[in-house]
């Protein structure tokens, strides 16, 4: 069997073995949990030495498991492609994937559903391999709508506290409504192409028999899977709120792995893209904004995990906007990085809130410097990728994107990048600074302490692929340069580069003047927080109120459909629906009522029916005309 | 419905029992006459038409009486003049068409006839046992 | 042809004596009387065994066994024959609706040729004791062993009917 179907099969069978038999395994359910993603991850490692063994080229390999549905013009089979792009995000998950399990052998101990919650870590691993490694689209979907699946299940984890099951709601209710528009897509290019295979439909976009309009269409119809899916404006609200979920979980899905499924899809279907230059800068548009807005937020937010979240948004927006001008390469250089110090960030605001028992809020946190030494330097660096100082990761990949942008000379869009770019080094300085600088705001009786080993080394180990991530795709001068361009080319095409340190250098200015605002502001001294925020008055109340979005859509939108959903319940269901099965049923009794006085039980009533009955048979017989 | 049930007993109805039924006898007796008279004037042979229309009023009197009657025992007896006008129709039958096989049926109707009757002048019996009572119309229980 | 008319009338007469008759025994005695002239019209139509049948087993057994049972039961006394009017009036109504079909339809065979002709020669010994015989014991030999099962059921059946329940 070839080790690529390990990596998904691995997964699976720790899920199912974990669902049927975790309760009796107790601690080793977390053993068991990270091996299944531990050979996962191995067998990613060797099928992708084994790919880059094979030359260039011919890398991609399709396997068949077995024909699902034929039907009509239909045919679709349980196929995976194991090219280049799904290579790279195998590797990227299931690593990540088994240090976040790791991790949370240590931080879910003691949870009474343990081994419920590898079970779901598990499956949500494999309906994310399965996402990726698919080789058509139906296959895609239905591990898109796994992943979904999952990710409600573990956001509401804890379901017994009324914000965590609210939230998870919330979370697939707002994925619906782009996952119809990916089903609509999807259903388009299958009527327009005539074949659900992903090859297939890449070969109609590259050689032209999708009509342009086509493409805009369904374009923007699976860009819409993905702004539900990955939290772009207008239905990002789900993921600050998907926040009531386990940091584990925040880490694993809502910063590496789930929320970039909608920029692998993009990416993966680039020939579309490529054809319709409407959906594409429809699709940077919507990042560029997204990732101002999310960054405007963020800097108003005080609840450490909330202000990840919007960093998350704001980065996919990074991510959108690489893949919306064609940067397909940089695009998945910033999902790797952002992975790898994304998740780091997560695990860390975990450690920080276990020290602090469950603290959230940055307001009662400072001088975790000196308390929690390791959990800082992890930090630091995931802060340092983020912010893209030199020489971690972040540094390479979002100067990668907005050279990109410049290169493609979209001016308006390169602006607002470095604006967006700016906030983000200055929210995350903000974070850095009131949790860890300053003197200590605790609440009574906390004493914070560093974790144990099991959940710093994860946190070690992400934080030095945050640090030394940037060799994946350096620029010119450095030796090996983009080689993730050059390994992706088959499947993203050509990248081209601009020359010249000129981008670098604006990014890096702008990033340390807000790192030294935020510093001003937050650690310089204390008070200046407060005279900064009567400064700004209203404007800062609308900001920390989050434009008021969520009460927006509740009165707008949840509203009006509670009513018709009210309505169709108590109305439809009950009075015409149950009236008429009801009424039905009453029909009959009333008959049979009527009817069965038939049987009186007098002798000679029932004498004259049969007299009767004879009597009609003659009659028909003589006027049928006897022989 | 196990207590005894005395039969009904009307002066009114006994008054009326003392006149009519000679006469009503007599009545039809005369039509009878004068229709047998009429076909005997006429000359024509008896056909098998006649014995069949002859069957089926005596088999349609015994319907009425099945139908009219309350006590069991005489609408026994009509279901008995029912059978006999069948029999009637079958043996006129078998001399149309020079065949034994109507009257062998009509045997196994005389047969059949006599093991019904002895039955059911036992079920009759018992249920009098029961209730003192052969009115049919009391007999009602087997109802909805 | 005399004959005939005789016998007919003599039958329609006494089945309609019997149907309104108040008395029970008044009715059986008619029914005998009627079974009487049936069988005088079985002879007028060659069937001279079943003339015989008739008289023995019907009017000499089973109308016999019927006034045993009136006797014993002790319903001689006069019945109010007459039900309440109304009751009465539907019940004819109802008679006379089955039988307007009826009558109607038997007339028409008046018109049917085959009914109304002679009948043709008859065999030898039409309505012997060995024509039945014959016809019975060669062609309904299974018919008959089954009724002879019948009267045997029947029998067994009127002596669990009849047992008194007095010994319990």
């Amino acid at each position: 069997m070839d080790p690529v179907w390990l990596i998904l099969l691995s997964p699976l069978a720790g899920a199912v073995v974990l669902l049927l038999a975790g309760r009796r395994m107790g601690r080793t359910a977390g053993l068991v949990g990270s091996a299944a993603v531990l050979v996962a991850f191995a067998a990613a490692l060797v099928s992708f030495a084994a790919l880059l063994g094979r030359g260039h080229g011919a890398r991609a390999h399709v396997l068949h498991a077995y024909d699902w549905a034929v039907i009509g013009q239909l045919d679709v089979g349980v196929t995976i492609r194991f090219d280049e792009l799904s290579a790279l995000m195998c590797v990227m998950v299931t690593g990540v994937a088994f240090l976040i399990h790791v991790y949370s052998t240590s931080y879910m101990h003691g949870d009474p559903r343990f081994s419920r919650f590898f079970a779901y870590l598990n499956l949500f691993v494999f309906s994310m391999l399965v996402l990726v490694l698919a080789d058509n689209l139906l296959l895609l979907f239905a591990g898109w709508e796994g992943v979904g699946l999952c990710s409600y299940l573990l956001i509401g984890f804890w379901h017994e506290r009324p914000r965590a099951a609210s939230a998870a709601k919330k979370a697939f209710l707002v994925t619906r409504i782009g996952d119809t528009g990916l089903l609509i897509g999807i259903f388009l290019l299958f009527t327009a192409v005539g074949t659900l295979d992903i090859s297939g439909v890449l070969r109609a976009a590259t050689t032209g028999n999708i009509a342009v309009g086509t493409a805009t269409a369904a374009g923007l119809l699976l860009f819409a899977g993905a702004v539900g899916k990955s939290a772009q404006l207008p239905l990002y609200v789900w993921l600050p709120d998907a926040m009531e979920g386990p940091s584990p979980v925040s880490a694993l899905i809502h910063a590496a792995t789930m929320v970039t499924a909608g920029v692998y899809l993009v990416v993966r279907l680039n020939p579309l893209y490529e054809l319709s230059h409407t959906a594409g800068g429809v699709v940077a548009v919507v990042g560029v904004s997204t990732a101002i807005f999310a960054a405007v937020l963020a800097m108003a937010e005080d609840d450490i995990k909330r202000v990840l979240a919007y960093s998350t948004v704001s980065q996919l927006g990074f991510m959108f906007l690489a893949a919306g001008v064609g940067a397909y390469g940089a695009a998945m250089f910033h999902l790797i990085t952002h992975a790898f110090f994304k998740a780091l960030l997560f695990l860390a605001a975990g450690s920080v809130m276990h020290g602090l028992a469950e603290e959230t809020s940055l307001d009662r946190m400072g001088g975790l410097r000196k308390a929690m030494p390791a959990t800082f330097a992890v930090t630091f660096v995931g802060w340092g990728a983020i912010t893209g100082v030199l020489p971690f990761a972040g540094f390479f990949s979002k100067d990668a994107i907005v050279a990109a942008v410049w290169h493609e000379h979209r001016t308006v869009l390169f602006a607002a990048a470095v604006v967006a770019a700016a906030l983000t080094a200055f929210y995350m300085s903000r974070l850095l600074f009131l949790a860890f600088f300053g003197s200590p705001r605790w609440s009574e009786g906390t004493h914070p302490h560093e974790s144990g080993p099991t959940m710093v080394l994860p946190m070690v180990g992400l934080a030095v692929m945050a640090a030394i991530g940037g060799i994946l795709n350096l620029p010119g001068p450095f030796p090996r340069p983009f080689w993730l361009d050059q390994f992706l080319a088959p499947v993203v095409g050509k990248s081209e580069h601009g020359e010249g340190f000129g981008v670098p250098l604006l990014l890096w200015t702008v990033t340390a003047v807000a790192i030294l605002g935020a510093w001003w502001v937050y650690a310089a001294d204390p008070s200046r927080r407060e005279t900064v925020r009567g400064r700004l008055g209203p404007v800062n109340t609308i900001v920390r109120n989050k434009f008021y979005v969520d009460e927006i859509y509740a009165s707008f939108i949840v509203a009006p459909l509670r009513l018709l959903a009210t309505f169709a319940a108590y109305v439809v269901d009950r009075r015409v629906i149950d009236g008429a099965v009801n009424g039905i049923g009453s029909v009959v009794t009333g008959a049979a009522g009527s009817w069965r006085r038939v049987q009186s039980g007098l002798v000679r009533n029932y004498a004259v029916g049969v007299a009767a009955g004879a009597a009609a048979l003659v009659a028909w017989l003589a006027l049928r005309g006897m022989p | 419905m196990s207590a005894p049930v005395a039969p009904p007993s009307n002066v009114a109805d006994r008054d009326r029992t003392r006149s009519g039924k000679p006469l009503l006898l007599g009545l039809v007796l005369l039509v009878l006459v004068v229709l047998g008279v009429a076909i005997a004037v006429r000359n024509e042979p008896v056909t098998t038409s006649h014995y069949l229309m002859l069957s089926m009023l005596l088999f349609m009197i015994g319907v009425g009486g099945v139908l009219m009657r309350r006590n069991a025992l005489v609408l026994f007896m009509c279901v008995e003049l029912m059978l006999n006008a069948v029999n009637l129709a079958f043996v006129t039958f078998a001399r149309m068409h020079g065949s034994m096989d109507g009257q062998v049926i009509v045997l196994f109707v005389m047969i059949v006839a006599a093991a019904e009757v002895a039955i059911g002048l036992a079920i009759i019996v018992a249920i009098f046992r029961r209730r003192l009572s052969a009115n049919v119309d009391e007999m009602s229980l087997l109802r909805w | 042809m005399t004959l005939f008319v005789v016998f007919g009338a003599l039958a329609l007469g006494a089945a309609l004596g019997m149907v309104f008759s108040r008395n029970s025994v008044h009715g059986a005695l008619l029914l005998v009387v009627n079974l009487g002239a049936i069988a005088g019209l079985f002879l007028t139509l060659e069937a001279e065994f079943l003339f015989v049948a008739q008289i023995i087993v019907y009017a000499g057994a089973i109308m016999v066994l019927f006034l045993f049972v009136i006797m014993l039961l002790g319903v001689d006394r006069s019945e109010p024959l007459m039900e309440p009017r109304p009751l009465q009036r539907r019940q004819l109504t109802f008679a006379v609706l089955i039988a307007i079909p009826l009558i109607a339809g038997l007339s028409a065979t008046f018109a049917i040729p085959a009914l109304t002709a002679s009948p043709g020669a008859l065999p030898e010994n039409f309505g012997s004791p060995e024509a039945l015989g014959q016809k019975l014991f060669r062609d309904y030999l299974l018919p008959f062993e089954v009724t002879a099962l019948l009267l045997l059921v029947a029998a067994i059946g009127i002596l669990l009917l009849a047992r008194r329940r007095s010994e319990r």
